[in-house]
Parts: structure tokens; C-alpha cells; sequence
């Protein structure tokens, strides 16, 4: 590849990789980033009322990364798949969830596809960055 | 949010909606592949309730 086409391959690199981060940071905003505002907006909403409501209905947010319960373990990187809503609500004092609540289960399918969500929102922006998908 | 039924019209409602977003370009497109999936999502859990009804443990 010759100088001049160097510069351009390596904003397009630092874009993707912004934007890749940014949706991973928080949901819809590798989508803004990238100027797909009502893209950005809607996921944005949607991930985070999934996530919200989650933790409403009493969701268990303690992060479990050890080997000997690997489905906890999956759930646990499920969860971080969201991005900083999962630490700011552990900040807040939600990570303990209530076993015994009777939309406990649901709280932690919530979060946990909330979670799931933003990682395929995230590969998405990945995709956009980089010219593979249009809209 | 104490209701099955409406933690369920929810929850699909919201995945329908990111699914719609992520995979169709169109507003229309969106708007009935959104529509499909939710109601997927409905008629096949109430089909796998009445399934497993004879099944309670």
C-alpha cells in the first residue's frame, strides 16, 4: 500500500475501534457516534429499559468469574455485555438482588439478554464503521 | 412488575424491537419484521405453556 492510502485505512481503523468501545461503554452510542442517531436512540432505549427493568425485578448482579460455576460465570459476562449501566447500578448497590422475590428469574433473564443485546448492537456498530452495513 | 403477562408483552416487545432494528434497514421492513417477532415470541410461549401444562414439576 502506498503513504497516501495509509492515512485513511488507519482513521477508519481508529473509528471502528471507537465505535466498537463507545457501544460497548454505553448501549446506542457507538450508533451515534457513527451519525445513525435514530438507530443509536432506539437501541439505546430499548437495552436499557431491558436493563432497567432487570434490575428492578430484583436481578443478582455479583460478578462471578471463576471456573467452578461455569453458568454463572456466562451469566456474569452476559450482564457486562451492557456496558456501564451493569457497573453503575452494582455501584448503587443492586448486585445482591432479592433470591426470594417472586420476579427474581425474570430480573435475571432481563439483564442477562439486555446484556446479549448490546453485544450484538456492538458488532453491529463494528459493522457499520467499517462500510459492511449501510443503514 | 408482578403480572406473567405483561412481563412477557415486555420483554418481547423490547427484543422484538432491537432484533427489528439491528436486522431490516426500512422503517417498513422494521415495523413488520418487529411485529412478527413479537408476536412469535407471544403465541409460541403461550404454545409451550399449554404443552407443558400437563408437566407442572
Amino acid at each position: 500500500m502506498t503513504e497516501t492510502g495509509a492515512a485513511p485505512v488507519a482513521r477508519d481503523s481508529s473509528r471502528t475501534v471507537a465505535a466498537g468501545l463507545l457501544a460497548w461503554v454505553w448501549p446506542g452510542l457507538g450508533h451515534l457516534y457513527l451519525g445513525r442517531r435514530g438507530k443509536g436512540l432506539v437501541l439505546m432505549a430499548s437495552i436499557l429499559a431491558l436493563f432497567g427493568l432487570g434490575v428492578s425485578m430484583d436481578s443478582r448482579l455479583q460478578l462471578h468469574l471463576g471456573l467452578e460455576d461455569p453458568l454463572a460465570l456466562l451469566f456474569s459476562l452476559a450482564q457486562m455485555g451492557v456496558g456501564a449501566p451493569y457497573v453503575l447500578a452494582r455501584l448503587l448497590g443492586f448486585e445482591a438482588g432479592t433470591v426470594t422475590s417472586p420476579v427474581y428469574e425474570y430480573g435475571n433473564t432481563f439483564t442477562a439478554v439486555g446484556g446479549l443485546l448490546n453485544i450484538l448492537v456492538i458488532l453491529d456498530a463494528l459493522d457499520t464503521a467499517r462500510g459492511v452495513r449501510g443503514k | 412488575m408482578h403480572s406473567h403477562l405483561v412481563t412477557l408483552v415486555v420483554f418481547s416487545a423490547l427484543v422484538s424491537t432491537v432484533f427489528a432494528t439491528l436486522l431490516r434497514d426500512t422503517l417498513r421492513e422494521r415495523l413488520r419484521f418487529g411485529l412478527l417477532a413479537f408476536a412469535a415470541f407471544v403465541l409460541s410461549t403461550f404454545l409451550i405453556g399449554w404443552l407443558t401444562n400437563p408437566f407442572p414439576r
